[in-house]
């Protein structure tokens, strides 16, 4: 067991380091000078070869690769072109709204569709499982951003019930934390609650087929302990994975949730590093999250042998 | 979901009189799916011959107007007609989803052969496949586009490096379990080449597997695009699509919703439509997919 914990955390090392090295080539790669996108249209020669030699694009590209890697490894992710402060520093003052957010979409959508996703299997063929079914492929079908202003339009201007935009800090004032930051949870949510729905109820309906279960209705266990433990539990392993690989739409719906509700996070900051062209802090925002992500993964992977004692290794 | 009565549609009064295996005839919402992905398709890809407007001309007279017989969806903040760039924009926006989804596949497909056959090659190409699916594929999308500048084919090629490794891995596991069969075997003990052996006895089983992926791949980049023009690195705002309508009507959101609206709703119906093409074509053609990727 222990073994195996050893052998899968070492095998993140070789999936980072290639990621490193995409995001690494992603900007010495593109057509044209680095130095030259960098500095902009109106750059003087010398303008350009002060970049070139403070980013080291004179030296061979191996060299500047493990220069590179000799800095991230050391926790530095460059300074940013247009503010001069170190993108660690940047990302720390703006990852705590985006954390925020994203916990609680994890909890909402953990808390919303597993149960709907068993009922839908409980009731296979049911009106709550077309119900269920059809609001998982209108989850995927509706853009995160339109969701959001339609979410707006509905509560925010019409109903009124909850302010427009804005992000307050949960140890500033609660209250204003949640009332602020449940339209952004819920946009993000219909995608993830789509997914997540649609695993457990396609995993469990497998599961009610099996003759355990028919075993444990026949002996006359409660339909509740029937659907949770005897089903549930064995039908976890595929949904843990779904939770698991979905965190990256959550990912790429930060980006999107943080603009339209205007919320000071990395995703407004990756935005902003784009429209700028700020190209360190934005390699230094796709390595956090993908380092995010594969951690994420990784905790998911074994965690398998604690929700399924079967699973050994 | 397509268990619900089916009513005899034109559609299936057509497949009936093809005499099509049962198990090919289109369920009701499949069909009413088709129907509407092929009313879009025809109206975008017509779009020029019947719009009432320029989509580009801008009319200071004619802000935000509402709905009117001559802008059935109103105007936008320079007076131009929402309705017309609406449905300009489509053709963008499709064009980019069949382009990234086609191109997905083909390159997809040749190096999942590649990897599902030779084992060398395969612990390589599969250690980059995890590590490029490992960056969230928005992110990447985002900063190629931004690195390479926002052109039509840097959006094509962006969607298309985040979604071939997952066409990847699906055409090797499905050349990984084609080629314990007898038959592959037969095909190497009677000395047949490797490049007949895959394209003659590998190939095949990965069509309806790659169908099926190709149309989610399509609604997928529809959706990409979307994002990546509505956070401003999108194809350049001269021309229409569905996600640049949206960014520009972001700003005037609380006068006049129906900015975001009217592309958004034709957005996630065409979307909508493909993915429930998707859904049925994967129980027509591979009932096991459902099973392995649900």
């Amino acid at each position: 067991m222990i073994g195996y914990i050893v052998r899968r955390t070492l095998a993140v090392v070789p999936v980072m380091a290639i990621v490193a090295v995409f995001v690494f080539l992603l900007l010495r790669l593109t057509p044209g000078d680095p130095a030259a996108i960098l500095a902009g249209d109106a750059a003087t020669p010398a303008q350009l070869e002060k970049i070139r030699a403070s980013l080291g694009l004179n030296e061979p590209l191996p060299l500047q690769f493990v220069t590179w890697v000799g800095h991230l490894l050391q926790g530095d992710l460059g300074i940013s072109f247009i503010s001069n402060t170190p993108v660690t520093e940047m990302i720390g003052q703006r990852i705590w709204p985006t954390l925020n957010i994203a916990a609680l979409t994890i909890l909402l959508s953990v808390a919303i569709a597993v149960p709907i996703g068993v009922v839908a299997a409980w009731r296979h063929r049911s009106w709550v499982d077309y119900a269920v079914m059809s609001f998982s492929v209108l989850g995927f079908s509706v853009p995160v951003f339109v969701i959001g202003y339609v979410l707006i339009q509905f509560f925010s201007i019409h109903l009124r019930w909850l302010p427009v935009q804005g992000y307050t800090a949960p140890g500033e004032d609660f209250g204003r934390f949640l009332a602020r930051a449940t339209l952004p949870c819920l946009t993000l949510a219909a995608i993830y609650v789509a997914l997540i729905a649609r695993m457990t109820r396609a995993s469990l309906l497998e599961v009610l087929g099996e003759d355990y279960i028919r075993t444990a209705r026949a002996k006359g266990v409660k339909e509740r302990f029937v659907l949770f433990r005897h089903g549930l539990r064995n039908a976890a392993v595929p949904i843990l994975t779904v939770i698991g690989s979905g965190f990256a739409l959550l990912i790429g719906g930060v980006v999107v949730t943080e603009t339209v509700f205007n919320i000071p996070g990395l995703g407004r900051l990756t935005v902003d590093a784009i429209l700028a062209r700020d190209y360190p802090v934005i390699q230094g925002i796709i390595l956090l999250m993908s380092a995010l992500y594969v951690l994420v993964n990784l905790v998911i992977d074994l965690s398998y042998s604690l929700v399924d004692p079967r699973i050994r290794y | 979901m397509n268990r619900a009565p089916q009513p005899a549609s034109g559609m299936q009064t057509v497949l009936g009189m093809l005499s099509l295996p049962k198990r090919w005839r289109l369920g009701a919402i499949p069909t009413i799916a088709a129907l509407l992905l092929g009313l879009i398709v025809l109206a975008t890809v017509c779009a020029p011959l019947y719009i009432p407007h320029d989509p580009l001309a801008i009319d200071p007279l004619y802000r935000f107007k509402g709905s009117s017989a001559a802008f059935p969806m109103g105007t936008d903040n320079f007076g131009r007609d929402i309705f017309s760039r609406v449905m300009m924009g489509g053709r963008v926006s499709l064009f980019i989803g069949v382009g990234a989804a086609l191109i997905s596949v083909a390159l997809g497909l040749a190096i999942g052969l590649v990897s599902g056959f030779f084992r060398t090659a395969d612990a390589i190409i599969m250690r980059a496949m995890d590590s490029l699916m490992a960056i969230p594929s928005i992110l990447l999308a985002i900063a190629l586009v931004a690195l390479n500048g926002p052109s039509l084919w840097s959006m094509i090629a962006a969607i298309t490096i985040s979604e071939v490794p997952r066409v990847v891995r699906l055409v090797r596991s499905v050349v990984l379990s084609a080629r314990e069969e007898p038959y592959v075997e037969a095909a190497i003990a009677l000395g047949s080449s490797m490049p007949k052996i895959l394209i003659q006895h590998l190939l095949p089983n990965t069509l309806a597997p790659l169908i099926v992926q190709g149309t989610y791949i399509c609604a997928s980049a529809i959706l990409v695009e979307a994002i990546l023009s509505f956070l401003g690195a999108g194809v350049s705002t001269e021309i229409p699509t569905w996600g640049n309508i949206m960014a520009e009507g972001r700003l005037y959101f609380q006068i006049k919703p129906m900015l975001i609206f009217w592309p958004g709703m034709m957005l996630s119906a065409c979307i909508l439509a493909i993915n429930l093409l998707g859904d049925a074509a994967r129980d027509l053609l591979d009932p096991r997919l459902r099973k392995r990727e649900a």
